[in-house]
């Protein structure tokens, strides 16, 4: 795959890029380096991205915030948190961060098996952590505590389900990943592309803190 | 506009988010990095479940210890997972994320203050439906 | 099998708007005809549909707000004539259509009018400013384009078959909720919002990428060209806030499709939240509008008065703390929904915080003007009306920033001057004014000036004509969105803003007549130089319109006005340094944005009529779509050297030809 050095004018400016592993120099737009490098970039448009999806999460914790004592007679917070399965779940994306994270230095140190074991372990906690909400989402509507009994409980499959959409579009993309590695190997793109799932999977995690202390551990003491 | 870079090697300027440094001695090191990290997450996940069950801390504080080890562990992921430092080449990506974490509060914060204001002038429940009839 | 959809959805009963829908579907069933029959299909498929080029989808997106543009105005000539007529008479729009009419002219204006404009614009004029080739990512920036045209399209869909919602523009509930909208038209909006805000989220994280990673090389921030830095603060804006927007449509959506109590008066409902959370995402967004039409105002001035821009840093700085500020003060939307005399205080005086830094730029565009040498050609003719027009609404928002004020005024049609006053005075002469001052980079050719001008003279007194009286029936007490009122006094001023709205039509006809025109004239109006207004930015140095890589080598940037650096060391010396061309890589046309929102309107379509196969069947169709983009080996073409070569000597002879001696 060729790569483009881009010349300026003034001649004796050393040419950029070039595939070359050495001279990275500058690549950096801030200090007039130049276009940023497409790994640099294109990270840093999924870092935007990662952050706009914390806003849109932050306006449902609003919305559970405001709505968390409106139980219109039904089951409150504290009747329907499951504080086992809450740190079971918490465990298994927890470590799936984990996994992740080592899967993401097998990438580095070109290693598709422990590429694959990393993803596939990471890919069963997922599940794991799916099939526990799911179960207990599925638990709550049996005993007539669904999201259409109450402005709070709509405020709580909303807010945790968006976060199991979000999981569940993750575990999509982590085997579309592992597809890709096998059919193409660790070409450049593809690297970059397990770079952004990384850094989703990871932001996952840090969304559920959030989730776990909030609805589940405040409710719990309410 | 492409550029072929073995990532560990790249030493410009700007890092991708996720990125680790470019010292970053290799595998072991590496593996090392996310073990303390996943430590340091399971004392705090532990501790915060520990303190919402427990009867041993003054009550009224728990919410805000909650919170606190809350923010502890994500940093502890920023950290430890995500490789973000305060170091010049990572200036872009803190300040994107501090331009995140500022309006998350004030979309949060902003709301329940609104709203428990807006709340407590409401008319009573009651008082409206017979308003109604 | 087809949901809630039968012949019924088609308003056969509805004189107005079955023969409107019949006229559009017609008109653009002919132009579909036509494009075939003359075998341009292949042309427009390989140009434009699947083209990822910037410039390309800038000039889609300026296409889509001027077409809307039509629309929208064409609702507001027909609520303006239902108000001169509606004093002791029910005019000649019932209640249940003029309640459409004035949703889809809010919709339509703000989402599909003003948005694609700035963004076309955006889009157009940012990489060539900042000396690179494209967008950070320019097969997500395709996708983007097509899902906001598939926004359009659902919202125009909503004419001729079924209805359209009759919330007003921002649907309150319990109005908006199942039990008082239980038709398709809050669905239509919903959605057609929904689809259309992802493609606005995707322009957002492109343009911001785009600014804080690719520039030239030597182009550090602080010489970056005004419009990159209030492209950079709307765009990190859209970022911030559409997440929001997306948030609370998705509950309304939940509530009426699923059955949820977000804002529902039953089950702990709470109605305000919606609007609590709704105004988060909207104070924003009018800043996402204006942003980029203060930058536009930056460019103009500083050119038409041929002085670099007062007080760069100064702006920048008010740039960004408008940026800033501008998540401090959504409450002021809502004084009168009973927050409370504390909260009202705080966010009333925050408001008043954020006309300081707009205050900072007006003077600083007095200054670049002060001592320079003015041309009032049309740009700096929307400009400096932008100044006056804008500076009287700003005043007016301070007003209404006055809680106690607010009370007597909110939902007033003071409050519809105010409004109409910066957003017409503000984002769209902003946005007339970049229009016409980057039309000949983008197509070769100059906007034919004398028609240019008479469009300005129209449109400005027609503003003023249609607008001022409002502010005087905002004080008589007229409330916004009457279909028919008894008050004497207020029928002369109704009169008077139909006969603005009427001069507004005819500038609006001066600029149809204008592009035909300038089309028919484009050899004599052709501009060879590719800078036709002796500019100081980058854009005005490569041909026009720019070859589909920019520039045949990136430019190396030494100063604040890049181009008027690099013009004057040419002009110092004669030879131009020996050049080296090399090959470049551009990305390729792709029909995946194309065919993304294809799947994207049969979703929309389905969920709104609850044909629920068919949902899936899009849904299946989009993300098969997805993969086989994601599989694909090849994403870029290299253009080879000798064509570059070629391309820019030519481009070059003709400018050596313009520079004086």
């Amino acid at each position: 795959m060729t790569s483009i050095p881009f010349t300026s004018e003034t001649p004796e400016r050393p040419r950029v890029g070039h595939g070359s592993h050495g001279h990275g120099h500058g690549h950096d737009a801030a200090t007039g380096g130049g276009p940023a490098s497409k790994r640099v970039f294109v990270a840093y448009g999924f870092w935007i991205f990662l952050l706009s999806d914390i806003i849109m999460f932050s306006a449902f914790f609003a919305a559970y915030a405001v709505l968390v004592k409106e139980t219109a007679g039904g089951p409150t917070a504290r009747d329907i948190v499951d504080l086992q399965n809450a740190a079971l779940e918490t465990a298994f994306l927890l470590a799936s961060s984990f996994t992740c994270g080592l899967a993401s230095i097998a990438v580095a140190a070109r290693s598709k098996l422990w590429f694959y074991v990393g993803m596939a372990v990471t890919c069963l906690f997922g599940l794991g952590f799916l099939s526990l909400e799911l179960a207990e989402f599925i638990h709550l509507i049996g005993t007539g505590a669904g999201p259409t009994r109450s402005a709070f409980l709509s405020a709580f499959f909303t807010l945790v389900g968006c976060h199991g959409l979000h999981v569940s579009i993750g575990i999509l993309w982590l085997l579309t990943m592992m597809a890709q590695v096998f059919a193409k190997g660790f070409r450049a793109d593809i690297e970059r592309r397990i770079l952004c799932f990384a850094l989703f999977w990871h932001a996952l995690d840090i969304i559920w803190v959030a989730l776990f202390t909030v609805v589940y551990l405040m409710g719990s003491i309410q | 506009m492409s550029h072929t870079h073995n990532h560990l090697h790249q030493h410009g300027h700007d890092f991708a988010p996720g990125d680790e440094r470019p010292d970053a001695e290799g595998i072991a090191e590496g593996i090392r990095n996310y073990l303390i990290g996943l430590g340091l997450a399971v004392l705090l996940t532990a501790t915060s479940f520990f303190i919402a069950g427990t009867h041993l801390v003054w009550q009224p504080s728990i919410p805000v210890a909650l919170i606190v080890l809350a923010i502890a562990q994500m940093g502890v992921h920023l950290v430890f997972f995500l490789h973000i430092t305060t170091g010049p080449e990572n200036t872009n990506n803190v300040m994107a994320l501090a331009f995140g974490v500022l309006i998350v509060f004030l979309v949060i914060g902003g709301s329940i203050w609104i709203m428990d204001h807006m709340n407590q002038n409401m008319i009573p429940m009651d008082q409206i439906m017979q308003m109604q009839r | 099998m087809f949901g809630k959809l039968s012949w019924a959805a088609i308003p056969f009963d509805q004189p107005i708007a079955i023969i409107t829908a019949g006229v559009v579907a017609l008109i653009a069933l002919g132009i579909v005809a036509w494009v075939i029959l003359r075998g341009h299909l292949p042309y427009l498929w390989r140009e434009w549909i699947t083209s990822v080029d910037h410039k390309r989808i800038g000039v889609m997106y300026t296409l889509l707000a001027l077409v809307m543009l039509l629309r929208g105005f064409s609702d507001a000539i027909m609520m303006r004539t239902q108000q001169a007529l509606a004093y002791h008479s029910a005019g000649y729009l019932p209640p249940e259509h003029y309640d459409q009419i004035f949703t889809a002219h809010g919709t339509i204006m703000i989402f599909f009018v003003a948005m694609p404009f700035v963004i076309g614009l955006m889009n157009f004029v940012v990489p060539l400013q900042l000396g690179v080739r494209d967008v950070a990512f320019p097969t997500l920036n395709s996708v983007g384009f097509w899902l906001t045209a598939t926004g359009a399209l659902l919202v125009n869909l909503s004419l001729g078959i079924g209805e359209f919602a009759r919330t007003g523009w921002l649907p309150y509930p319990p109005l908006s909720e199942l039990a008082y909208s239980p038709g398709v038209g809050v669905d239509y909006y919903l959605w057609a919002l929904q689809i259309s805000g992802i493609g606005t989220l995707i322009s957002g994280i492109n343009l911001v990428t785009t600014v804080l990673k690719l520039h030239a090389p030597g182009m550090t921030y602080l010489r970056m060209p005004m419009f990159c830095w209030t492209t950079l603060a709307s765009n990190l804006l859209i970022v911030a806030a559409f997440p929001i927007l997306t948030a609370t449509l998705a509950m309304l959506l939940l509530d009426r499709y699923l059955g949820f109590h977000f804002f529902t008066n039953a089950a702990g409902g709470n109605v305000m939240m919606f609007v609590n959370l709704i105004w988060a995402w909207g104070h924003p967004e009018v800043y996402i509008l204006v942003l980029p039409a203060f930058g536009i105002f930056s460019e103009v001035v500083a050119t038409f008065s041929r002085k670099p821009l007062f007080g760069y840093r100064s702006m920048v700085m008010a740039t960004m703390a408008i940026c800033i500020l501008s998540f401090m003060v959504w409450l002021h939307h809502f004084f009168t929904m009973g927050a409370g005399a504390d909260v009202n205080a705080i966010f009333g005086i925050a408001s008043m915080i954020i006309a300081v830094p707009t205050g900072v730029k007006i003077f600083n565009w007095l200054f670049t003007m002060y001592g320079g040498r003015v041309d009032f050609k049309t740009p700096m003719l929307w400009t400096v009306a932008f100044m006056v027009t804008f500076t009287i609404g700003g005043l007016t928002g301070v007003l209404l920033a006055v809680p106690p004020a607010d009370f007597l005024l909110h939902n007033s049609l003071f409050l519809i001057a105010h409004f109409h006053n910066v957003i017409i005075g503000g984002v769209l002469f902003g946005a007339f004014a970049g229009y016409t001052y980057w039309f000949p980079k983008a197509f070769g050719f100059k906007l034919h000036e004398g028609l240019g001008k008479a469009a300005f003279w129209f449109w400005f007194v027609g503003f003023y004509v249609a607008f001022m009286p409002l502010y005087v029936l905002g004080f008589l007490g007229m409330t916004r969105r009457m279909q028919h009122y008894d008050v004497a006094a207020w029928h002369p001023w109704t009169l008077v803003a139909e006969v603005g709205a009427i001069l507004i039509l005819i500038g609006i006809l001066c600029q149809v007549a204008q592009l035909v025109v300038s089309i028919r004239n484009r050899e004599e109006l052709r501009d060879v130089t590719g800078d036709p207004w002796d500019g100081r930015s980058l854009e005005w140095a490569t041909a026009s319109p720019p070859p589909v890589f920019n520039f045949a080598v990136m430019p190396h940037v030494e100063g604040e006005d890049a181009y008027w650096e690099i013009k004057e060391r040419a002009r110092a010396q004669e030879e131009p340094s020996q050049i080296t061309y090399e090959p470049i890589e551009m990305p390729r046309n792709s029909p995946t944005g194309f065919i993304c929102a294809f799947f994207a309107t049969i979703m929309g379509f389905s969920l709104i009529w609850h044909i629920w196969w068919l949902v899936i069947a899009g849904a299946v169709g989009a993300y098969a779509t997805f993969v086989v983009f994601a599989w694909r080996d090849r994403d870029e073409d290299t253009i080879p050297a000798e064509t570059v070569e070629q391309i820019d000597r030519a481009h070059r002879a003709a400018q050596r030809q313009a520079i004086p001696a």
